[in-house]
């Protein structure tokens, strides 16, 4: 331990020197990362200072609120418009749970600030007896906790029109993320209103500022439809839309309606805007599909991937990501050689359905040039398709449900990036 | 409402016991048995409250306001309101997209995502841009244009795709019944996982 680090942080911690002064000021640097709070989420203002030894000096106070370690600052990618995205750090996340702050954005008209003493969600039109709810409402009915994984339909377009080999995954990927969602099925509260016998679909509407309105038919009310209020445990966060938003499991991310204000019953989709113009998919011949809600079987290795360089042959672990929209994914496969040969990789439990799921391969490598690759096998036998495949089905210009084969390069000094079109 | 009797998640054991009481129906599932039909929670929206909040409008017109507006009294809105995104002639200025003057006729969209989606060869419904501008527009103040406005700048964006003659009034009984070029394009999803069919579609 050395005098100098000691002196630093006391004079540029003034947190530190108001609770504990003299006694604070004697506790080694790295005792009082947690009293020198940087904001959540942004990088540490300096370069943490390690402790010598940590064993050999007490810790930090207890604090309000956690922080990451200051080594560790994972960030989403920002577009910084109010109608725009932010990307969650898949390579820089273990597991399948996304923290809530990295939990990928894709907002319309900015991300609203609702009290939520005021907000409430009115469910009108076919229905028996119309009501409104307040947040304190809707937790008197009975909840369930389940996980499952949102993805924005656009996920994976840069890669698909534009890939560069210097893409990480979060760049390639990051509009999907996984939660362990709180809230209400949206058939007990259909239920409580009491549904017309045409009551075929419903617009779910959000109280942003652009009022984002989709259809969606009463199927998916009566299979899993959520309207929840809590996301991994604490109330959802204003990018997540709080105080409540739709849950659709597996279903196209713009369909889980934020902010959620109004369900509306009717016999026939409402056809807004986020669902003819936008979110429809250009097909070859000239047609459009629309209403293209579950998202077809995907996955992604994680690691290794851009910018990881393997330091030498060996053993390494290929981790990575897959999930299906329409239930469970049942297989995994690995290719380290372009597809040639594909081997089944282990499945991490649990193994929930249209949740992220973590798959593992050990993999010796010999050195050479390769190129790993995964794909998804969900439980309707759906197996996730080739680059050709899907270009031949969609054509260049569709728009939404990228889900072809990733592949990343590893060239013989270990240096990895990402292969478009395989 | 249809109550098909469906299969209690209830334990195979307490079904069958139970099999006469059980209340779950297709809409009734994650209920427990012992849950009542209604919780009776919440309350009756006010007439007014509810009237602030259900603004959609939808393709056969249910929703439209009172209220109309022509493409000249549209020309004025737009310039005020929009030019500043969409540009003068709706050419769009990224991020804000192009809204008029994409090629019309038979186009296949996938084959170049750099082809113009416009109101005149990708919107299939008029009462979407209603809807939408009532919304959503103008984003720096959605919701400050007035039902005239709305009808208006829908005449003028109509107008200029050649979808509606340049002197049409448009008002809830002219809208619905414009129809759209694109509208035949428009398909619903055949996709079926594995199961109904090809693998990918």
């Amino acid at each position: 331990m050395t005098e100098k680090p000691i002196t630093r942080r006391t004079l540029i911690t003034g947190a530190a020197v108001a609770a504990g002064g003299a006694l604070l000021s004697n506790l080694p640097a790295g005792a009082q990362q947690g009293a020198a709070q940087a904001p959540a989420g942004a990088p540490a203002a300096t370069p943490p200072v390690p402790s010598a030894d940590p064993t050999k000096a007490p810790g930090a106070p207890t604090t309000a609120v956690g922080t990451r370690s200051p080594f560790v600052t994972p960030q989403r990618a920002p577009v910084g418009e109010i109608t725009g995205t932010s990307l969650t750090p898949l390579e820089a996340l273990s597991g399948t749970i996304t923290p809530s702050d990295l939990h990928f954005t894709r907002i319309h008209a900015g991300v609203p600030t609702i009290d939520p003493a005021k907000h409430t969600l009115l469910i009108h039109g076919l229905v028996d007896r119309p009501i409104e709810l307040t947040l304190a409402d809707l937790k008197r009915f009975p909840s369930v906790t389940r996980t499952h994984f949102v993805e924005c339909s656009g996920n994976g377009r840069v890669a698909y029109r534009t890939p560069k080999p210097d893409m990480t995954p979060q760049q390639v990927d990051g509009m999907v993320s996984n939660s362990e969602w709180t809230g209400v099925p949206l058939a007990a509260l259909f239920r409580e209103v009491g549904l017309k016998s045409n009551a075929d679909w419903f617009l779910a509407e959000g109280g942003d500022a652009c009022l984002l309105a989709r259809s969606i038919p009463i199927r998916k009310a009566r299979e899993d439809a959520l309207v929840v209020y809590a996301q991994n445990g604490e109330p959802l966060r204003p990018e997540q839309g709080f105080p409540m938003r739709l849950l659709l499991p597996g279903w196209e991310g713009n369909t889980n309606v934020k902010w959620l204000r109004r369900l509306k019953l009717g016999s026939e989709p409402f056809m807004t805007r986020w669902e003819t113009s936008k979110y429809t998919d250009p097909l070859p011949g000239g047609k459009v599909r629309m209403f293209s809600f579950e998202m077809d079987a995907k996955s992604l290795i994680t690691s290794p991937a851009y910018p990881e360089r393997l330091t030498g042959p060996g053993w390494w672990a290929l981790s990575g990501l897959a999930w299906s929209g329409r239930g469970k994914i049942t297989r995994v496969d690995v290719s380290t050689d372009g597809g040639k040969r594909w081997v089944e990789a282990e499945l991490l439990t649990p193994l929930a359905s249209k949740a992220l799921v973590r798959f593992q391969y050990m993999w010796q490598w010999n050195g050479n040039e390769s190129l790993l690759m995964s794909r998804a096998v969900d439980e309707t036998g759906y197996v996730q398709p080739t680059f050709a495949q899907l270009r031949a089905a969609r054509g260049p210009g569709t728009d939404y449900h990228f889900n072809s084969i990733r592949a990343w390069r590893v060239a013989a000094d270990g240096a990895v990036t990402f292969e478009a079109n395989t | 409402m249809t109550r098909a009797p469906r299969v209690c998640r209830v334990g195979l054991v307490a079904a069958l016991v139970a099999a006469a009481a059980c209340r779950l129906d297709a809409r009734d599932d994650y209920l427990g048995d012992k849950d009542p039909k209604r919780f009776a929670l919440g309350h009756a929206p006010a007439p007014a409250e509810l009237a602030a909040q259900d603004i959609d409008a939808s393709p056969s017109g249910a929703g439209l306001p009172a209220g109309s507006g022509t493409a000249d009294q549209g020309a004025a809105v737009y310039a005020a309101n929009c030019a500043t995104c969409h540009g003068e002639n709706g050419e769009g200025k990224p991020p804000y997209p192009q809204l008029l003057g994409g090629p019309k006729g038979d186009i296949d969209f996938s084959t170049d995502a750099k082809i113009p989606r416009t109101i005149g060869n990708y919107w299939p419904y008029a009462t979407t841009l209603f809807d939408y501008v009532r919304r959503a527009m103008p984003l720096t103040a959605p919701g400050s244009l007035t039902a005239d406005q709305t009808y208006a700048v829908t005449a003028y964006l109509l107008s200029r795709e050649g979808v509606i003659p340049p002197t049409a009034q448009l008002d809830a009984h002219s809208l619905p019944a414009v129809q759209m070029p694109a509208k035949s394009r428009f398909v619903t999803d055949d996709r079926r996982g594995s199961t109904g069919g090809k693998n990918v579609r």
